[in-house]
């Protein structure tokens, strides 16, 4: 916001009060009213306003309070913000950022709770990045800021309260490019968000009983990385593909197809997704826990493809 | 892509020819769409031609708009070239979109047309955006949202009607109320007479105005477009009328009397006003028809042109 005077925040409760989440907290002060726009609880409304107000000269990065709430939004980001390029030609850019809170493991419940991002991935025109670092997150925000088109950048609402280092340069990271997390030989598992976490600490677990596995972070949902999925299973031979989105027809059974196009010559076991059961979030916090994929059952996976 | 600039319509002769431009133009996509000469589906503005010309009359060069499903009278109206909107509708390579859009999605950024589209009432919010966009920039541009009777049953319309009043963004939201969304009647869908009165509860102006009359329409939307760029903030403002053809092609018009038609022929915008032109002396008889033919021809060049050129070959994705 300091570099680009047309780059601005719109959302519900971002002011003096910071975001839901606290994460635009003390932006206001900086950078007045003006550039922290706080709005009425009027999803649809705002961002198409924001998407307006992208197509004539600024910058805008939405932020929806929690992911679920982008069901109101849906037609600006699916029918408007995604379109325009592709039938108004490149007289229409579109470069905002929609933002959105999503993910379980707070038992905040059913309607608070849900990762969307695989019905972004169907649709052309928009770009969708989930970062799992705070360093991921920096520099895929500045990039996804500074891209001429719609991105939807999926911040997980557990991450935030998790401490990690942060560099102090802003290099912008490119969006669709994947992170090898850790390396390994025997089986790849591929992840993003906050399952990265999970899947590291599964890792290390199987590292202690002989199995080396690498853990891919794709950070970005839309382009997937092609090459790094490639690179990754054609080396190890086995794919284990692990998200917190529902699998029927989800961004797991995306990878797994990708992961079949570049790397089914190489394959020495099927490929194994896991997801949450078809389900809606439930409060819980047992419950809650049991259905978001465990490091132990990460762990079971993987052990049970060798 | 060129650059296109608005068309000139500060004289009423100007204002008249724009309008008779629209019904020349939609007479003949109708008449294409019958031939079978047309795919798809089109929803003309036949009737409604004061509306659009009225509008843009209004608005400066540097302006923004934002139309709807029926919105070629609004793009010709304000300065789009009638040669590639009808290449666009026979699907060709040199329309405005390439082919990728057809009727109801094409745009010129040049002309501050910032595009047709599809979902009813969907370009209310990028209207507001753009008025939020010129009022953050301090460029002092106003924009006009056309939307119909049927738009404003939608949520966006109530969402855009709400936070461009609290921010006083400078935004005129211009409902064309034609009577019917498809086969629905306004008086059915709507529980109030006026769709302004439904300003009272954002607490801006709401106008009625006679749309069939262009200087009417001109003047009340000069009106509300100072308000706009004085920071006053929006307005809405109703344009009543009334859609002479069927919705989309092929509307047999089963929900509405063909004396009900008949009664609004007599309202017919373009006549009416060409006969006030001729009977205060700014239109001759002799000009009138020469005008016509103009128009004819000039409608002629364009599908000519749409005709003669190419069909994409393939899709840039
Ligand atoms: C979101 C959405 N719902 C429904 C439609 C189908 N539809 C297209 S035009 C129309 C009627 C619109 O009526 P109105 O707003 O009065 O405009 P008019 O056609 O009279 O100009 C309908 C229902 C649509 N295009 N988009
Ligand atoms: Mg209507």
């Amino acid at each position: 916001m300091r570099r680009d005077p047309n780059v601005l925040l719109i959302g519900e409760d971002i002011g003096q009060y910071g975001g839901a989440f606290g994460v635009t907290r003390g932006l206001i002060d900086e950078f007045g009213p003006e550039r922290v726009v706080n709005t009425p609880i009027s999803e649809g409304g705002f961002t198409g306003m924001a998407v307006g107000a992208a197509l004539t000269g600024l910058r805008p990065v939405v932020e929806y309070m929690f992911m679920d709430f982008i069901t109101l939004a849906l037609d600006q980001i699916v029918n408007h913000a995604a379109k325009f390029r592709a039938v108004y030609g490149e007289q229409a850019q579109v470069p905002i950022v929609f933002r959105a809170a999503g993910g379980a493991g707070r038992s905040y419940g059913a309607t608070h709770s849900q990762m969307f991002e695989g019905w972004f991935m169907h649709v052309p025109g928009l770009k969708v990045v989930a970062p799992s670092t705070a360093e991921d997150a920096k520099g895929l925000l500045i990039s996804a800021i500074r891209d001429d088109g719609p991105v939807l950048f999926v911040e997980h609402k557990d991450l935030y309260k998790v401490r990690m280092p942060l560099p102090e340069t802003s290099a912008p990271i490119p969006l669709g490019t994947a992170r090898v997390v850790r390396e390994g030989g025997d089986v790849s598992i591929l992840t993003y968000s906050k399952m990265v976490h999970t899947a590291a600490i599964a890792a290390a677990e199987l590292a202690k009983e002989g199995i080396s596995a690498e853990v891919i972070d794709l950070r970005t949902l839309r382009p997937l990385d092609t090459d790094a999925i490639a690179a990754s299973v054609q080396k190890t031979g086995r794919a284990l593909v692990v998200t917190e989105a529902m699998g029927h027809a989800g961004p797991a059974t995306e990878i797994a197809a990708t992961v079949m196009d570049v790397a089914f010559d190489y394959l020495n076991a099927p490929i194994v997704r896991l997801t949450p059961p078809d389900c809606a979030i439930p409060f819980s916090p047992t419950l809650e826990q049991k259905i978001i994929p465990s490091v132990q059952e990460i762990v079971t996976a993987a052990r049970n493809m060798m | 892509m060129t650059r296109s600039v608005p068309r000139p319509l500060d004289t009423p002769v100007a204002q008249l020819r724009a309008m008779q431009l629209i019904r020349s133009f939609e007479m003949r996509v109708d008449a294409l769409f019958a031939a079978g000469e047309l795919r798809g589906t089109s929803h003309l503005a036949v009737g409604e031609e004061a509306t659009a010309v009225g509008v843009c009359a209004a608005l400066t060069p540097d302006d923004y708009l934002t139309s709807t499903h029926r919105g070629h009278g609004h793009f010709l109206a304000r300065g789009g070239d009638p040669r590639r909107i009808m290449a666009e509708l026979f699907g060709k390579v040199t329309g405005y979109a390439e082919g990728r859009g057809g009727t109801q999605h094409m745009a010129d950024y040049s002309l501050g047309f910032l595009g047709m589209n599809g979902i009813t009432a969907g370009m209310m919010a990028i209207a507001t955006g753009a008025a939020f966009s010129a009022r953050y920039r301090k460029s002092g541009q106003v924009a006009a949202a056309f939307f119909g009777d049927g738009a404003s049953n939608q949520g966006t319309f109530h969402e855009a009607l709400n936070l461009a009043a609290i921010w006083a963004l400078p935004v005129v939201f211009v409902c064309e109320n034609n009577l019917y969304a498809m086969s629905s009647p306004a008086c059915a869908m709507l529980h109030i007479a006026n769709i302004a009165d439904r300003a009272a509860a954002y607490g801006i102006p709401g106008v009625v105005v006679d749309g069939n009359d262009v200087t009417a329409v001109h003047d009340a939307m000069a009106a509300a477009a100072a308000r706009a760029r004085r920071g006053d903030g929006p307005t809405l403002l109703e344009a009543k009328t009334y859609r002479v053809l069927g919705h989309s092609r092929g509307d047999l018009c089963v929900y509405r009397t063909r004396d009900e038609e008949a009664a609004w022929r007599e309202t017919d915008p373009v006549a009416g006003y060409a006969a006030t032109l001729l009977a205060d002396g700014t239109l001759d008889a002799a000009a009138w028809v020469a005008l016509q033919e103009d128009v004819t021809r000039e409608v002629a060049d364009a599908e000519a042109f749409a005709r003669a050129s190419a069909l994409p070959e393939a899709m840039v994705v």
